[in-house]
C-alpha cells in the first residue's frame, strides 16, 4: 500500500517535471506561410509537362498516363504534326481529382509528365482546378536534362530517318543478305 | 473614491478584471500547452496572438444559438448561466488585497464551498436537459465525481479554519503573517489542490467532459454563447481555485514590501494557474470509478487524519495538557 502510494507519487511528479522541461526544447512548428517548409526534390506535388532539350513538347500522347491514373483525372487527345511527330491536341489534368500518386510519371515512356515539389494549389473556383496543356507545360526539361525521345526512338520523323537515332544500327537491307 | 471593501470601485474592478483574465486564460492555456508540446499555439491575431480571444468571442457571438427541439427548454437555458453566476459569486468573498474585495464575510469558506456545490447543478442540469446520450453520460459522471470530491474538499479546509480560528478569508490571510499555512497544512494543501482540480472539471479530472470518450460530455448540445458561458465558467473556476489556494495556504496578498499586495496576489495566483495548465499537459485522465475509489478510500481518511492531527497540535500548543 505505502509502496504503491510512493511509486505513484514519484511517477506523477516525474511526469510533471518531464513535461515542464519540454518548455526549454525547440519548437517543431514551421510557420508555413511566413517560412517555406523544406521540400524534397522527389516530393510528389503539382504535375507538369516538360520539354525536351530542343524545346519541343516531350509528350507523345500515348495515353499511358491516363490509363495508369487511378482516379481518371488525366484527359488527352492525340494528334500529329506534318513531320510525323505525335503530340497531344489537348492535355487536361483535373487537380481536384488528382491524388498525387505519381503513377502517371512512372507510366510515361518519354519523361514528359513529372511531379514537382510545389503543393500550393488552392483555388477559389472549382473549375480553376482543371489545368490545360498551356498551364501544365514548362519551358525546361524537368528532372531529365539530356533525354530526347525522338533522338533515341526508332520512329521516323521529318529530318530523321530510320537508323539515324542515337546508338541505332541502320536498318537491315534484307536483299543484301542474299548469297 | 477609495479602495474599500464593498465600494463600487472595488466591485467594478474585480468583476471586470476577473472576467477579462478568465477570457485571456483561453489564450494563456493554448500558448502554454503549445510550449510544453513543442508547438507554438495561437500567435497570428494581434501581437503574440493576444487578440485570439477577441476573434474567439466574435465567432462565439455570431454563431447560431440553437436549442435542440428534443431538449427540455427551460433547464437547458438555465444551466449555462448558473456556472457563470455561481463562480462569480464565489469571487465576492475572495480577499484580493487590503481594501480590495466585494464583501468581508464571516462565513467566507462556507460560502465558497456552498457555491461550489451549486455549480454542480449547472453541469448536471445541462447534461440531463440536453436529452442526448453523451450529455447524459457526462452529467452522470459529473454527479459521481461531485459526491466523491465535495466531502474531502470541505474537510481538507477545516485544518486551515481551525488554525486561523475563523471562517473569514480575510482573517485567514492575516493569520498567515507569521507563517504561510502551506507549512503546517501541507497535507491539507495537497488534498485541496486535488479537490480543486476536480471542482473546476479540469484535466486530469475532466471526467464529465472527457472529449476523447463522450464527445464533449454535458455540453455536447450547446452552441454559441451558451457554450461560451460553460467555457468561460471553466476558466473562471480555474482562477477561483487558484486564488483560493493562494488565500488559504500561500498567505494571499502577503509578501515582501517591494511589491504592492495586489501584485503579490496576482503573481501567486498566476503561478497556480500555470500549474493547472501543466497538470492538463502532463497527467492522463482516470476512470470515474477510479476517482470515486481514490476519493472515498484514500483522500477522505487522509483529510480526516489531517484534521485530527491539526486539532491535536492546536490543543497541545494551548497547553491544555493531556
Amino acid at each position: 500500500m505505502l509502496r504503491t502510494i510512493k511509486d505513484s507519487l514519484i511517477s506523477q511528479f516525474a511526469t510533471l517535471w518531464k513535461v515542464f522541461m519540454h518548455a526549454f526544447d525547440r519548437t517543431d512548428t514551421v510557420e508555413y506561410p511566413d517560412v517555406q517548409p523544406p521540400m524534397f526534390s522527389r516530393w510528389r506535388g503539382r504535375i507538369i509537362l516538360s520539354r525536351d532539350p530542343d524545346g519541343e513538347e516531350r509528350c507523345v500522347a500515348c495515353n499511358l498516363c491516363a490509363v495508369a491514373c487511378p482516379v481518371d483525372c488525366i484527359s488527352l487527345q492525340k494528334t500529329e504534326d506534318e513531320e510525323g511527330r505525335w503530340y497531344p491536341e489537348y492535355f487536361r489534368i483535373n487537380f481536384s481529382r488528382c491524388i498525387m500518386c505519381g503513377f502517371c510519371e512512372e507510366a510515361c515512356p518519354t519523361h514528359a509528365i513529372q511531379l514537382t515539389p510545389d503543393f500550393e494549389m488552392a483555388e477559389y473556383v472549382r473549375q480553376d482546378m482543371v489545368w490545360e496543356k498551356e498551364d501544365l507545360l514548362i519551358s525546361g526539361t524537368g528532372k531529365y536534362h539530356d533525354y530526347n525521345f525522338y533522338r533515341i526512338a526508332g520512329k521516323k520523323i521529318g529530318g530523321k530517318d530510320k537508323g539515324e537515332a542515337r546508338h541505332e544500327a541502320p536498318p537491315v537491307d534484307v536483299r543484301s543478305l542474299l548469297p | 473614491m477609495q479602495w474599500q471593501v464593498g465600494s463600487g470601485l472595488s466591485i467594478g474592478a474585480i468583476l471586470f478584471t476577473v472576467i477579462v483574465v478568465a477570457a485571456m486564460l483561453i489564450w494563456v492555456e493554448r500558448r502554454l500547452l503549445g510550449l510544453w508540446q513543442e508547438r507554438l499555439g495561437p500567435n497570428r491575431v494581434g501581437p503574440l496572438g493576444l487578440l485570439q480571444v477577441v476573434a474567439d468571442m466574435i465567432k462565439i457571438f455570431t454563431k447560431e444559438d440553437w436549442v435542440p427541439p428534443f431538449a427540455d427548454r427551460f433547464s437547458f437555458l438555465l444551466a449555462p448561466p448558473i456556472i457563470m453566476i455561481v463562480v462569480l459569486m464565489s469571487f465576492a468573498v475572495i480577499p484580493f488585497a487590503p481594501g480590495v474585495g466585494v464583501i468581508d464575510s464571516d462565513i467566507g469558506v462556507l460560502f465558497v464551498l456552498a457555491m461550489a456545490s451549486l455549480g454542480a447543478y449547472s453541469v448536471m442540469l445541462g447534461g440531463l436537459s440536453s436529452n442526448n446520450k453523451y450529455a447524459l453520460l457526462g452529467s452522470l459522471r459529473a454527479a459521481a465525481q461531485m459526491v466523491s470530491y465535495e466531502v474531502f474538499m470541505g474537510i481538507s479546509l477545516l485544518g486551515v479554519v481551525a488554525l486561523a480560528g475563523s471562517f473569514n478569508l480575510r482573517e485567514i490571510v492575516m493569520a498567515q503573517s507569521e507563517l504561510w499555512y502551506i507549512v503546517p497544512q501541507f497535507l491539507g494543501f495537497i488534498i485541496f489542490m486535488i479537490a480543486g482540480v476536480a471542482e473546476s472539471h479540469r484535466l486530469p479530472f475532466d471526467i464529465p467532459e472527457a472529449e476523447q470518450e463522450i464527445v464533449a460530455g454535458y455540453h455536447t448540445e450547446y452552441s454559441g454563447m451558451k457554450f461560451g458561458m460553460f467555457f468561460v465558467g471553466e476558466y473562471l473556476g480555474v482562477l477561483l481555485v487558484s486564488s483560493l489556494i493562494v488565500v488559504l495556504f500561500f498567505g494571499g496578498w502577503l509578501g515582501p514590501a517591494f511589491l504592492p499586495p495586489i501584485v503579490w496576489f496576482a503573481l501567486k495566483t498566476s503561478f497556480f494557474v500555470g500549474f493547472f495548465i501543466l497538470l492538463r499537459a502532463a497527467i492522463p485522465r482516470p476512470r470515474y470509478d477510479q476517482l470515486m475509489r481514490y476519493g472515498w478510500i484514500f483522500l477522505l481518511p487522509l483529510s480526516l487524519l489531517n484534521l485530527l492531527l491539526t486539532g491535536a497540535v492546536i490543543l497541545w500548543k494551548q497547553g491544555g495538557g493531556l
